[in-house]
């Protein structure tokens, strides 16, 4: 399986991701920078974490105008798989290839921790090796992370069960007093209707090694692996 | 013949949308005792200057360039004050530079 990784003036999570896919999974993988309209031969685009255009007007605007953007769209427009992580998840929304957007932290400040977040999709190729209804931990590093969409949106995710991970307590809880950020139904994660698009803030490239103490965000990679495997 | 406008873009969040940055400085106004104040929205502001034939032409642009990038309809409001710039004296500034 290929990957290929976008690469923005201001990405600052590429790298780790590579280090995932092909150090860790010994995948090929491809850095793609942000003017290049072709994609290759990639399976997997990964649109990675960081400050892509130093998040100038808003996280992700300018950036998903971006030709190795365009091209993203098409892929997904194809069914191929495109995972954005943190700020790669809000190119995604500013790109319209998932629904609302993510808006500053309800408590201003920059939130950078490990959270547990519960799984509510474990039926997709990016989540099907996970426990289904299971707790993991993964970090989350981010000043906009409250996610938010108007009400029949949202009503629209739960319908369609696009909502992948929540925020919740270390027992799985999902209430308010574990939402870091705000986020409306304590969203971390979303997919799009057909589950190919997959946005989350937490970051699972850092949560791959177990020299950083956890593996809980390598199993989303092996996941998707397998299921090209399976497929 | 092309005409150069001057566009003041005001972009607002929806009143939907939570505004922490301006309940911060709400608040902060009322420590300072400045106690009349209830709310305060926190927006942005755009000059954009661009050629356009007429002004219906410049606000139909302003429109596409306001949805397109410069708002998020999903979050935000805009609007915009639109004024033609005096043109300069036809030969004058070029020709003294040249």
């Amino acid at each position: 399986m290929k990957f290929g990784v976008l690469v923005f003036p201001g990405s600052n999570c590429d790298r780790d991701v590579a280090y995932v896919t092909r150090d860790l999974l010994q995948q090929p993988t491809q850095m793609i920078w942000h003017e290049d309209s072709d994609l290759g031969d990639v399976d997997v685009v990964v649109v990675p974490g960081g400050f892509s255009y130093g998040d100038y007007l808003r996280c992700g605007a300018i950036a998903r105008c971006s030709a190795a953007m365009q091209a993203t769209i098409a892929h997904a427009n194809r069914g191929g798989l495109v995972l954005g992580v943190c700020n790669g998840f809000q190119i995604l929304t500013e790109a319209g290839l998932l629904p609302g957007a993510l808006v500053r932290n309800r408590g201003l400040h920059f939130v950078c921790d490990r959270t547990p977040l519960k799984l509510v999709r474990t039926n997709l190729p990016w989540t099907h090796n996970y426990a289904a209804d299971g707790v993991i931990t993964l970090p989350i590093a981010h000043g906009e992370g409250c996610y938010y969409a108007d009400p029949d949106t949202l009503a629209a995710l739960e319908d369609n069960n696009q909502v992948v991970l929540r925020y919740c307590g270390p027992d799985g809880t999902v209430d308010d007093a574990h939402n870091p950020n705000g986020s409306l139904h304590n969203i971390a994660g979303i997919c799009n209707p057909s589950g190919n698009v997959l946005g989350m803030m937490p970051h699972p490239e850092r949560a791959a090694d177990p020299v950083l103490g956890s593996t809980d965000g390598l199993t989303l990679f092996q996941s998707v692996l397998q299921a090209a495997v399976l497929a | 013949m092309a005409h150069t406008y001057q566009a003041e873009v005001y972009v607002t969040l929806r009143p939907s949308v939570l505004d922490p940055a301006g309940t911060a400085v709400c608040a902060n106004l009322s420590q300072m005792g400045h106690l009349g104040v209830s709310q305060v929205r926190i927006g942005k502001y755009i000059e954009v200057t661009l050629e356009a034939e007429s002004e219906a032409e410049a606000r139909q642009l302003l429109d596409r360039m306001c949805d397109q990038l410069l708002a998020n309809p999903v979050i935000e409001n805009y609007r915009f004050d639109l004024k033609p710039v005096a043109s300069q004296h036809p030969d004058g500034v070029m020709a003294v530079g040249q």
